[in-house]
């Protein structure tokens, strides 16, 4: 057997027979394989529906990490302490520096609620914020790309002592760091699922072929080339793998459309899901599905054929 | 159509089963091939027909050396050469007519319904159309085997043992069906080893007798 010969076994052959509308005969010498029939579609639905789940994790967490990095990338804020008696003055200056800063917006300080609402969460709601030395806080929104946060804080700490500029990078990065890691792990996901996919259906490609060896053996005597028999195998697998994915993709589908509402719990869970265009993005699962199938079966059959003359 | 020319096989290196042997056959010849069991009558069929290549020495079949044949050009091969096997392997999901059809189908021929209809009359197959191979007897598998080998109209048809598990009557019935081929132009080639079947054929068909002994390949004497 010269290796060279399978090249015979062109996608594109393969691709005609797999969408020819002759498929009867093909899909007749074939005999039913119910196990590896039932086998290759369950597993071609079982990871459609995590594939659908996956897609849906890597989308979540990349809106996630825009969502942080542009929130908290459209203020910042500055953090004005001093002596009490000194407070309102040095608070005025930073005010006044902030407002002839280029791409500022305008700055507003924030009342003593607003504060005590930032502090509850550690000191409790009983705590007299009024009696505390607490700094004034001035949220400053970004409102062009000449805002410079660097020469701002050098000028503020230059002009105004105890004032600090905080443009959020410290709480930023690490958050959007962490969504991005969570969308490399939703791909990672997906990779794995395809890859599992590919070699369930490489195996009961297989066992379908082993189980048929004899069948194959007489094609082959009564003159069947190598993509007749491909095809038969192939078209078998392809479509069933399209089958099982199209299946376990609508379930999928279902089961993020029926998960809470975003809006109504708020928390990153409950934001798992699509919305717009990227719904359409799960209806590519049994493409890659069929592909994977179609694959894996032309490598199973090459396999199988160098055993037979 | 089939030529060989000092050819030689063997299983295993060194070790050969098949020497110079050195024959013709061309249109409308009948050639049995006899010889003790193991002397090697299959594999010469088998060599025929591209399942195995010579280790030495030069086979061509229809002017093609087989050695230099791809894939491809084994399976056309395949398509003018008919064979029948003692063992006769069918696609037990398929019914007996689908069976015999199944050349025509791996060939991208459509099926003439009446020239199907005739085939398995034939071979006396036409109440078993639609009983699957699995529920035929031994005889009606062989009758089968034969229409399958003849359906696409091959130069050569290779039968090995094709009654060895037949009894006379249904031996010569078969044999019969090989005869009315070879009548009609075709070549054909009948491994055996039963003598008595040779010599019933020898009355009814100029035929050649060839016998494997000692590895080599020697015309059979004036008793057969």
């Amino acid at each position: 057997m010269r290796q060279s010969e399978f090249r015979a076994l062109k996608l594109k052959a393969l691709w005609q027979g797999l969408i020819g509308r002759d498929g009867g005969a093909a899909n007749r010498i074939v005999p039913p394989t119910g196990f590896t029939a039932h086998l290759t579609l369950f597993s071609a639905g079982a990871m459609a529906f995590l594939a659908v789940f996956a897609l849906a994790l890597a989308l979540a967490t990349e809106r996630l990490a825009d969502r942080w990095a542009s929130e908290l990338s459209q203020s910042v804020t500055v953090r004005v302490s001093g002596q009490q008696q000194e407070q309102e003055a040095l608070t005025q200056s930073v005010l006044d520096i902030l407002q002839t800063t280029p791409g500022a917006g305008q700055p507003r300080l924030l009342d003593q609620d607003e504060v005590a609402a930032l502090l509850t969460p550690w000191f409790g709601p009983d705590m007299p914020i009024d009696a505390l030395p607490v700094p004034d806080l001035i949220e400053l929104p970004i409102a062009g790309d000449d805002f410079d946060a660097e020469g701002l804080r050098l000028r503020l700490e230059g002009e105004v002592p105890g004032a600090v500029l905080d443009d959020h990078t410290e709480w930023r990065r690490p958050l959007v760091s962490a969504a991005n890691r969570l969308q490399a792990l939703g791909v990672i996901s997906l990779l794995l699922i395809t890859a599992a996919s590919a070699a369930m259906i490489t195996l009961a490609a297989k066992a379908a072929l082993a189980a048929n060896g004899q069948v194959i053996q007489v094609l082959r005597l009564i003159g069947a080339r190598d993509i007749t028999i491909a095809i038969a195998f192939v078209r078998r697998f392809t479509h069933r793998a399209a089958i099982g994915a199209a299946a376990g993709t609508v379930l999928g589908m279902a089961a993020i459309a029926l998960l809470p509402d975003m809006q109504a719990a708020g928390g990153f869970l409950t934001g798992l899901g699509f919305s717009g265009w990227s719904w359409l993005l799960p209806l590519l699962v049994p493409l890659v599905a069929a592909v994977v199938g179609f694959l894996a079966t032309r490598w199973a059959a090459l396999k199988m054929l160098e055993s037979v003359r | 159509m089939i030529e060989m020319q000092d050819v030689s096989f063997g299983y295993r290196p060194g070790s050969e089963l098949l020497s110079g042997m050195t024959m013709s056959l061309q249109p409308g010849m009948f050639h049995f091939l006899t010889g003790p069991s193991g002397s090697g009558k299959t594999t010469l069929l088998r060599l025929c027909y591209a399942d195995l290549l010579p280790s030495g020495g030069k086979l061509s079949v229809f002017g093609q050396d087989v050695a230099g044949l791809s894939r491809d050009g084994i399976a056309m091969l395949r398509r003018r050469v008919g064979v029948v096997h003692q063992d006769t392997q069918f696609l037990d999901h398929l019914p007996v007519a689908e069976n015999v059809a199944l050349p025509l189908s791996v060939s991208g021929q459509p099926a003439d319904i009446e020239a199907m209809r005739d085939l398995l009359g034939w071979v006396q197959l036409s109440q078993h159309a639609r009983a699957f191979p699995p529920s035929l007897s031994g005889g009606e598998r062989q009758r089968a085997a034969l229409a399958r080998a003849v359906i696409l109209s091959p130069d050569v048809v290779l039968a090995d043992e094709p009654t060895g598990n037949l009894d006379w009557d249904m031996s010569m019935r078969l044999m019969q069906l090989l005869v009315e081929l070879n009548k009609t132009g075709k070549a054909v080639l009948v491994a055996t080893h039963d003598l008595n079947l040779i010599r019933a054929v020898k009355a009814q068909v100029s035929a050649r007798v060839l016998r494997i002994a000692g590895g080599g390949l020697q015309l059979a004497g004036a008793e057969l």
